[in-house]
């Protein structure tokens, strides 16, 4: 799915505050539970992975199950030193990564 | 003739549409057992200790496609001490896995906020683990009106 994921990080923050950051995939999240009209279970196609990194260091990451609801929200926190770029990227069941950046200046 | 054939191809795409609702049974459900199953395969078998941790989540769901869940652990969230890897488990639901959360000192606060489907009025429960090796564990119970795993 060639789909645009929202990311909301703040755009300067002071040396060693902790941020939020919330973002938003949109993505079915196909759990491989329900069933089409002819009784086929629809094959499940989830995001399984989210993966949050500050200037290639790990921040938050994230395992997912078809318990999470579509279109896959995720908010947590940043402690951050120095200016930098954030990369987020979500892994879809068939191998598909979907990537995004975004900077911050630290003050 | 033809208006006989338009009608009858109306009353079969009706019992189509009768049977297709009928035919999304639900799936054998997850167990309380399944679930702890699940938690113990996450602690390695180590007991969990009561507390810690903080669970947000509506008393009753009115919708269980979409429940919003935040986690916070009470942790310092140092390079020696914070809290590592967070599980999300439901009781209810088909499958008992929900979510893993890991964290980093750089995450700064071990909290995480996210919107899960569940099934039917459950428990669901939330183990955290420290970079000391140390579990705790904290559980919460949602009452579901409409369940959200596809029927």
């Amino acid at each position: 799915m060639a789909d645009t994921p929202k990311i909301r990080v703040p755009k300067t923050a002071k040396k060693g505050e902790i941020i939020e950051i919330k973002t938003l995939m949109p993505h079915i999240m196909e759990s491989g539970q329900r069933k089409d009209k002819d009784g086929k279970i629809i094959p499940r196609k989830i995001i399984n992975k989210f993966v949050a990194e500050f200037e290639g260091k790990p921040v938050f990451s994230a395992t997912l199950e078809p318990a999470i609801a579509a279109n896959p929200y995720l908010q947590f926190n940043a402690k951050v030193e120095a200016s930098g770029t954030f990369k987020f990227s979500w892994t879809d069941d068939d191998g598909t990564v979907t990537t995004a950046e975004s900077k911050i200046e630290v003050a | 003739m033809q208006q006989i054939s338009r009608r009858a191809a109306l009353a079969l795409g009706a019992a189509g549409a009768t049977l297709s609702v009928i035919g999304w049974g639900r799936d054998a459900q997850a167990t309380p057992d399944a679930a702890k199953a699940e938690i113990a395969k996450f602690t390695g078998g180590k007991a969990a200790t009561e507390g810690k941790i903080s669970i947000e989540l509506p008393e009753i769901a009115e919708n269980g496609n979409t429940v919003p869940l935040a986690i916070s652990v009470d942790a310092p969230m140092t390079a020696d001490d914070h809290v590592t890897d967070v599980l999300v488990v439901a009781e209810g639901n088909p499958n008992p896995g929900v979510a893993t959360f890991h964290f980093t000192p750089l995450s700064g606060k071990a909290d995480a906020s996210t919107r899960i489907r569940l099934a039917t009025t459950q428990n669901i429960v939330v183990t955290a683990k420290t970079s000391k090796g140390a579990f705790y564990t904290a559980s919460k119970l949602v009452k579901v009106t409409i369940g959200g795993c596809g029927g």
